[in-house]
Order: structure tokens, then C-alpha cells, then sequence
């Protein structure tokens, strides 16, 4: 535990200084507390007024699919942080001095890796706060049975996080550039789309295809959040209308979780081969 | 515990390059070591590896007799490689405090060691906005920050104008002076000459040379006399046993002896036993420089 705090010390000492950092650290937390202001938005169209807050999105338990998912879209604010920690480290020749003063090499990354953890998990501890306190305001249910129900969802919201922050620390060591590392990033992304398009195209079985490329990592990172959209009662309606059965949410498999720890493991312990196996 | 550093065999290779070869060298307590070498010989290669930045590809060293780890090691050490690295959104004040954080030290010595390179005044100012002799001296006092037992020091006035160049020196001279361990690379000769009491010299990432400064600079001397006659003086001097080679340059006599046992005593009473008196007589040696280019060459 000392060792993890040290470690935790040295980096957030790094980031703290960090202008960068500290700006986009306090515009992911504003606009994640933006969510809240869906609740107060209110849609005029023709005769039909719409308040979102009353379609159901601030219902226990749904509101821990939906807020994760919303917030989700917010990483990228803390994903330039990430990918600039690491990289500034070799663009100032830091890294050198680091180990020169008597850091370890898998010290190094290590310090690297408990900030991620300690990040993901004050995002997740933010977004579960900020659920609580909606849900509490605008749930038509609050029994607590209901209000902890699939409260996996931030479970699944902080290896997300934290699935996507290893991925972009371990392109940082690779690629020694912010730029390249985070185009790299979402190549990556359109990459695997494209081999799953390929699967489904060669073996003509979108079952088999997903079930491949369920273990690529954007898509085993992805499979955690699922869009929650379908499951609205609105959403189900206007399927029925038409005709689809447009919920298609079977919940997030306990596979996922594995699959992604897995791949979490495999980037910190590849950042550190890389900073062990390079010349400095 | 005399022996700091011991080096066996050390190599490292880039593909086909060999940039250090199968160096060996001991590193003992209370002296100051000048690594020197032409540019590529191997100085800074050899001073990543100890310093576990750049991965050996053969050979081994061991710190503190082998008691300690290299990790260990380098929190008991001091060590500058090339140009000084911090953060630059950083002050100088937080930047050794992050050194100390590190290292695992109070952070009570930071104004201490900043005062000793004179940087107290500006300590609160952010590293970008320091010149590159204030950023050398504030490598230095981060390297300070532990009392260390050793301080490595690699090419410290490189870049610098010749008062930072008079700086650095002088607050190198204080340190060594203070019986630290030192090892200083670099090719200012002079600085070497004037600093330290060993040398090492490396040539293709070979050691050619390791001893005391003072053997390299004795191992050749000569006397250099004024006379009436230098013609016949010459042809008196060259019927000595002890002397190997007589020059006239520009009516000055350069005489080389065979043996370091000829003193200027013996030479004044040599020639005044065959009548030839001198109107000088002075022994001369070949300045470090002189002898890293000839060693080097």
C-alpha cells in the first residue's frame, strides 16, 4: 500500500503542475456534471412537448446504463492527459531523469498505471454521485432493491476507463508522440470495424464474427457500455409501431469483464517491456 | 566498503557497432575520476549503462561491492547525463522536490543546495524560462540532494559560455574538494587536468589508459636549457648515459633523458664539470592534452 501511494504521489505531483492537464481534468468534470442539465431539457415540437427527464432516462436502474454511456463520450478529455503524461516524459527526456534519480523501470510504469486506476476511479465515483443524486430526484422507483440493480454498469463504466487510458498509455510508450499515439488510437478503432466487416463477409455468420472479434480490444472495451437507447420504453414503442423489436440488450457478460481485464494486463505489462527493452 | 563502482567486461553493441568493448574499470572511494575520450568513444554509453538507461549487451558492474541494487544504488548517487532534464512547467523548487519524492528524502536540503549553486533567488521561477548554464547548475543541485556518496557527472559544462563554464567548475572543484566521489566525462582536458586525480581514457569504446592524472602527465618530461653554445652543449649532452635525445629549437636546448631518475641537479652538474654553464634550466611536461592526443591519435 505505501509503495501504491508513493507511486501514485510522484505521478499526481507530475500532473497537478500540469496546465494541460488540469484544464482538461476540470472540463471533463463541468461537462460531466452536464449531464444533469438533460434532465432540465425540454422539447417543443409542434403540439408535442417532450421532457426528457420524464421519458424514463433518469430511472433506477437504468440510469446507471445511460449516465455511464453519456459519460463515456467524455473520455477523450482524459484520454490527452493520459497519452500527454507518458509522452511529455520523453519529450522532456524525463523518463531518463526519472530512472537516473532511482526509479525502477516497472516502477515507472507502474506509477504510470495507478494514476489511470486512481482517475477511473474518481470518474466512476463522480458518475455514480451524480446518478444517485438524479435518480433520487427524478426515478419513478427508489425502493432500494431497484436503486442498486445493475449497478454493474459502473463496474463496467471504470474498466471502460480504465481499458481505454492502458490501451492509449501503451501507444504512448510505443510511439513516443501525443499525435500518433491517439491517431494511432482511432485507426485502431476503424481497423477493427473493418476486420469485423471482413469476418462477416467471409464466414457469412454475424454470430461467429461477433463472437471473434469480441476478443479485439476496442470491441471487448466497446461491449462493456452497450447503447442504452433501445431499452427506453419510448425507444421499444416506436419499434413496436414499426414493427422491429428494436431492444436488442442482453446485458454486459461476465466474458467481457475478463476479456478486458486481460487486455488491460497485456498493455501494462507491453508498456513496460517496451521502456525496458529501449535505449534511453 | 573502498570500492564504489566495479565495472568487468562491460559492452554494449548498436548492430554491427560496438560502442563500448569489454570495458573494465573500479571506481574507489574519495577520488575524482575524469572519464575522457574523443566524441563516439563510448563515454556516455558506458555511464547510461551503470546508470540502467541504456541496456548492456555483455559484461556486468556492481555497485557498492554488490551489496545494493543498481536501483538502490542510484538513490545514494548523484548522476547528470548530457543536457539537464526537468520539467519545464515546473519550478525549480518543484522539480527537486519531485527529486525528492523519488529519492526518498526529506525535501528540507532543496534550499541548501539551491544556495549552493546560486539559485536561491530564482527558485521559484519555472525551469523553461532558466538559461542552459542555470538549468546545468540546478542539474547539479538536484544531483546534491542526497549528499551523495558518488556524483557522476557527464560533460557538465557543455554548451556553456565561459563564466557558466567558470561557474560549473568551481562548484565542482567545491564538491570534490569535500572528499565526494566524482566521476566527471569530458573533453575540456583541462577541467580534467585541474579536477581530477585519476583518468580513464577511452578510444572506440576501448579503455587505452587508466591511472593517476599525475602518471599520465610524468610519464614523459623533458629539460628545456639556455646556452652560449648550443651546438657544442648538444654534442656534451648526448655522451650521458641517461639522456636519450637532444633538440635545438630556436638556440634553446630540448634534452630527453632515458630514465625519470635524471633530475635538473645532475644535468647543472654534468655540464658544469665539462665547463658549459647554463643561463636556464627548466623541466618541462607534456600538458594532459598533449598526451590524450597522443595516446588518442
Amino acid at each position: 500500500m505505501k509503495h501504491f501511494v508513493r507511486l501514485l504521489n510522484i505521478e499526481f505531483y507530475k500532473i497537478k503542475h500540469h496546465k494541460l492537464s488540469r484544464i482538461l481534468f476540470i472540463a471533463y468534470f463541468v461537462l460531466l456534471s452536464g449531464i444533469a442539465l438533460i434532465a432540465a431539457i425540454k422539447f417543443d415540437i409542434g403540439h408535442v412537448e417532450i421532457h426528457l427527464a420524464e421519458q424514463g432516462i433518469f430511472n433506477f436502474p437504468y440510469i446507471w446504463h445511460f449516465n455511464t454511456w453519456v459519460a463515456d463520450f467524455l473520455t477523450f478529455f482524459l484520454a490527452i492527459i493520459v497519452v500527454s503524461m507518458v509522452t511529455n516524459e520523453y519529450s522532456y527526456r524525463t523518463v531518463k531523469q526519472n530512472l537516473i534519480d532511482g526509479m525502477s523501470k516497472k516502477e515507472f510504469v507502474l506509477s504510470k498505471f495507478y494514476f489511470l486506476v486512481a482517475l477511473s476511479l474518481l470518474a466512476t465515483v463522480f458518475v455514480f454521485v451524480m446518478s444517485l443524486i438524479l435518480g433520487l430526484s427524478y426515478s419513478d422507483y427508489t425502493s432500494s432493491g431497484i436503486i442498486f440493480k445493475d449497478i454493474y454498469f459502473l463496474v463496467a463504466f471504470f474498466l471502460k476507463l480504465l481499458g481505454v487510458f492502458s490501451f492509449i498509455m501503451f501507444l504512448g510508450f510505443l510511439f513516443k508522440r501525443s499525435a500518433i499515439a491517439l491517431g494511432f488510437f482511432f485507426i485502431w478503432m476503424i481497423v477493427e470495424g473493418i476486420f469485423y466487416g471482413l469476418l462477416r463477409w467471409k464466414l457469412f455468420d454475424k454470430e461467429l464474427a461477433e463472437n471473434i472479434s469480441q476478443f479485439f480490444p476496442y470491441t471487448a472495451i466497446k461491449n462493456l457500455l452497450p447503447e442504452p437507447i433501445t431499452r427506453l420504453n419510448a425507444a421499444k414503442n416506436l419499434g413496436k409501431q414499426i414493427g422491429e423489436h428494436i431492444d436488442k440488450f442482453e446485458g454486459v457478460l461476465l466474458l467481457n469483464f475478463i476479456i478486458v481485464g486481460v487486455w488491460i494486463t497485456t498493455f501494462v505489462y507491453f508498456s513496460y517491456k517496451i521502456l525496458k527493452k529501449r535505449d534511453l | 566498503m573502498s570500492n564504489i563502482l566495479q565495472v568487468t567486461d562491460l559492452t554494449k553493441t548498436f548492430g554491427k557497432l560496438t560502442a563500448v568493448d569489454r570495458l573494465s574499470f573500479t571506481i574507489e572511494k574519495g577520488h575524482v575520476y575524469g572519464l575522457l575520450g574523443p566524441n563516439g568513444s563510448g563515454k556516455s554509453t558506458t555511464l547510461g549503462m551503470i546508470l540502467n538507461v541504456v541496456n548492456k549487451t555483455a559484461g556486468d558492474f556492481k555497485w557498492f561491492e554488490g551489496t545494493l541494487t543498481t536501483q538502490e544504488a542510484l538513490k545514494r548517487i548523484g548522476a547528470i547525463i548530457e543536457r539537464p532534464n526537468f520539467y519545464p512547467y515546473m519550478t525549480a523548487w518543484q522539480n527537486l522536490n519531485l527529486v525528492c519524492k523519488i529519492k526518498e528524502i526529506p525535501n528540507q536540503t532543496i534550499d541548501e543546495k539551491l544556495e549552493i549553486v546560486g539559485l536561491s533567488d530564482r527558485k521559484h521561477d519555472k525551469f523553461k524560462t532558466y538559461s542552459l548554464g542555470m538549468k546545468q547548475r540546478l542539474a547539479i543541485a538536484s544531483s546534491l540532494l542526497n549528499n551523495p556518496e558518488m556524483l557522476i557527472l557527464d560533460e557538465p559544462t557543455n554548451g556553456l559560455d565561459p563564466k557558466g563554464i567558470h561557474e560549473i567548475r568551481k562548484i565542482i572543484k567545491t564538491i570534490a574538494d569535500q572528499g565526494t566521489t566524482i566521476i566527471l566525462a569530458s573533453h575540456l582536458l583541462d577541467e580534467v587536468e585541474k579536477v581530477c586525480d585519476q583518468v580513464i581514457i577511452l578510444q572506440k569504446g576501448k579503455k587505452i589508459f587508466e591511472g593517476k592524472v599525475s602518471d599520465i602527465s610524468l610519464q614523459t618530461f623533458w629539460y628545456e636549457i639556455l646556452v652560449d653554445q648550443p651546438e657544442k652543449t648538444k654534442e656534451i649532452l648526448l655522451n650521458h648515459s641517461d639522456i636519450q635525445e637532444v633538440v635545438i629549437e630556436n638556440n634553446l636546448l630540448k634534452v630527453f633523458p632515458k630514465t625519470k631518475a635524471l633530475t635538473g641537479k645532475d644535468l647543472n652538474e654534468f655540464l658544469a664539470k665539462q665547463g658549459c654553464y647554463l643561463e636556464s634550466l627548466v623541466k618541462k611536461q607534456p600538458r594532459l592534452e598533449d598526451e590524450f592526443l597522443k595516446i588518442t591519435a
